[in-house]
């Protein structure tokens, strides 16, 4: 999947070095050490705040009163966060309507981004220039804030969760990756359909679509990961604590250092730490993206190498 | 280059059949050049059948056309109420309250020219873009030449997914991330306590905030942005590398004389984009530590708007602000890709 410098001859192992072509100089005890040292240094400033984070999550209240906050070395594990978090209660319905408005909003992108894309892929149709013109010239320019929040204020979208969908439904750039992969499609096999009489609708469906499945992957990934981040929109436009996203109630928790509604008994006086709870949420927010985008990550560079190659 | 355009079979008749398909398929369909080829062929053709040939694929693109022009192309006649004195109480219907609202011409600019604060704001939005652009930049380009250098597939994939996790995160966590190690009850602060020392509070110390602003910019970024990078170097022919080689080239020079004249138009491409949204320095992000380290070092453009805006409904004050920033914004796309065109790079569009 990943062309090096000189082509990989045959697979020996999954682990093992490619064999270097006659040309290459064998590089240098101190080049290794300085490269494993940089990328090593590299993702372990990625992993340790993570590690510390869900280590803390599940310390007892006992360990986190010993280390004097942050949890490095775990001593003991217990779920007791995660359960009261989980057993109904602010987070658990700010953690389900995340869900609710991340699958709902995605599924719907993800049909008007594939339409639209469809529909701009076949080169010379009818009005496709005008149209790729009129969406792409947004990529230019944003009509600002203010008039938007007014819009949405009109539309009276305000305390609906269609405000947090609609407005951000459609990434141009999405739909230009997706229609650069649906071009690379041999026009062969779709004229062949078509020439048996298969409509768009249907030619999309059975053909383009299976053919995709990659770059779908990818851009899946892209929707879903923006809804379930999002948590601007849902600060302007709902005034209802109640219907507030898991970010939202997150910025609460963390940023404000506020304990979850209904937990503040357990905190004061159980065994619950509230410092636990925090890293907890924390650890409900990243867990879905940390869970799925080491899954599509292999299709990551086709998605955007067609899309950089091709916007 | 030639092309075969698609969807004139009698060429197909013809030729070979491995001459209409392989790799070279992609490229001619999407390249400019055959657009006067096309445009000449379907202009034969009558309008009312094309119409009716191209009804559906028309109809597909509505849903998103709609959608971008209610929420994208409509709000920008929005932006009258900057000439106004817009009043808000008037109706929560956007269009009576401009149709009641007085005019006042340039009034809300020449308050916003007048506003400390709001040069304050730019010049912050210029030191954080100018801040990120020199320490954030070469990173990628870094991370990518590293990443390339190591040759078992594994430990590549391993490290590109690990470096490409903190994109997918969201402002919120990113920010928590980061005060939970250098906040005030950070993890650094902690220890130090625990030796004997003072405790610190990188978060809200304004002085550091904007070195703060970047290092979490390239905590959650750096990693993902070495994807354009990386599939540049893929793309780079080996057998240069080889020639470079026989002609006695180390592997620095190697690196000098071919690496880098194939990454050159991603990084000029890449300048182009972050230059000409330059206004544009992290919104959410600022906005999520404004109130911790205070408007004075977190106020950018944006968040200016934010403030007057949403939080102070002035609304017509803070349109006249977005709107110095949107077009000072396409000036700034605008003159960025003329520079690249002078240099010979391609840049965003073509001329």
């Amino acid at each position: 999947m990943t062309a090096v410098m000189w082509k990989p001859a045959k697979e020996p192992g999954r682990w093992a070095a490619p064999p270097r072509p006659v040309w290459e100089e064998a590089p240098s005890r101190a080049g290794i050490t300085a490269k494993s040292f940089g990328l090593g240094l590299a993702c372990l400033a990625v992993l340790v705040p993570l590690w510390i984070v869900v280590v803390t999550s599940l310390a007892s209240k006992k360990t986190i009163t010993r280390a004097g906050g942050l949890v490095v070395v775990p001593r003991d594990i217990t779920f007791i966060a995660y359960k009261e978090l989980l057993s109904g209660g602010q987070v658990t319905r700010a953690a389900l309507i995340s869900v609710g408005v991340t699958v709902v909003g995605t599924v719907f992108s993800m049909a008007v981004s594939i339409l639209c894309a469809y529909g701009l892929s076949r080169p010379g149709s009818l009005g496709h220039r005008l149209i790729l013109m009129l969406l792409m010239a947004t990529m230019f320019f944003g009509a600002g804030l203010i008039p938007t929040y007014l819009l949405v204020q009109t539309l009276g979208l305000t305390d609906s969760y269609l405000a947090l969908i609609l407005p951000s439904a459609v990434s141009i750039f999405n739909i230009l990756v997706l229609r650069g992969f649906f071009m690379g499609i041999s026009p062969e096999l779709t004229d062949s359909a078509r020439i048996d009489g298969a409509g768009d609708f249907r030619i999309l469906w059975q053909i383009v679509m299976p053919l995709s499945r990659a770059v779908i992957a990818v851009i899946t990934l892209f929707y879903a990961v923006g809804y379930w981040s999002a948590w601007f929109n849902a600060s302007i436009y709902l005034s209802d604590q109640q219907m507030m996203p898991l970010q939202n109630v997150l910025i609460q928790l963390v940023q404000k250092q506020e304990i979850p509604v209904g937990l503040t008994q357990a905190v004061r006086a159980g065994p619950l730490s509230g410092l636990a709870v925090q890293m907890a949420v924390m650890v409900l927010a990243l867990l879905p993206v940390a869970v799925l985008s080491p899954f599509v990550q292999k299709h990551f560079k086709k998605g955007m190498l067609t899309g950089a190659v091709k916007g | 280059m030639s092309h075969t355009v698609p969807g004139t079979p009698r060429t197909q008749d013809s030729a070979p059949p491995e001459a209409v398909d392989g790799p070279a398929e992609p490229a001619h369909a999407t390249g400019t050049g055959s657009r006067p080829a096309k445009a000449a062929a379907s202009s034969k053709v009558p309008f009312r059948r094309r119409l009716r040939q191209d009804r559906t694929l028309i109809l597909m693109t509505v849903p998103a056309l709609l959608l971008v022009l209610v929420f994208n192309y409509v709000p920008i006649f929005g932006n009258i109420i900057a000439f106004q004195d817009y009043d808000p109480y008037v109706s929560t219907n956007g269009v009576t309250a401009i149709l009641h609202s007085p005019w006042v011409g340039i009034q809300q600019f020449r308050t916003v020219f007048a506003d400390p604060q709001f040069w304050h704001a730019v010049e912050n939005t210029f030191l954080l873009f100018f801040l990120q652009l020199v320490l954030f930049f070469p990173i990628p380009i870094a991370l990518a030449l590293l990443i390339n250098s190591v040759v078992r597939p594994r430990v590549r994939a391993m490290a590109q997914a690990i470096l490409y996790l903190p994109h997918f995160f969201s402002w919120v966590l990113v920010v928590t991330v980061f005060q939970q190690i250098f906040g005030g009850a950070g993890i650094i602060a902690q220890t130090l306590r625990e030796h004997g020392h003072e405790g610190f509070d990188i978060m809200t110390d304004p002085a550091i905030f904007k070195f703060l602003v970047t290092a979490e910019g390239i905590w959650k970024d750096a990693g993902w942005s070495i994807i354009v990078f990386l599939a540049a170097l893929a793309a780079v022919n080996t057998d240069l590398y080889e020639a470079a080689a026989m002609d006695g080239a180390n592997r620095w020079r190697r690196m000098w004389h071919v690496t880098m004249p194939a990454l050159r138009p991603v990084i000029a491409l890449l300048l182009v984009l972050r230059v000409g949204d330059a206004l544009t320095v992290g919104f959410e992000q600022l906005l999520l530590q404004r109130d911790a380290v205070g408007p004075g070092a977190a106020e950018v453009l944006d968040t200016f708007v934010w403030w007057t805006g949403i939080r102070n409904q002035d609304f017509s004050y803070a349109a006249a602000a977005g709107l110095i920033k949107g077009v000072v914004g396409i000036v700034l796309v605008l003159t960025a890709n003329k520079i690249a065109h002078l240099m010979g790079e391609q840049g965003v569009y073509k001329k």
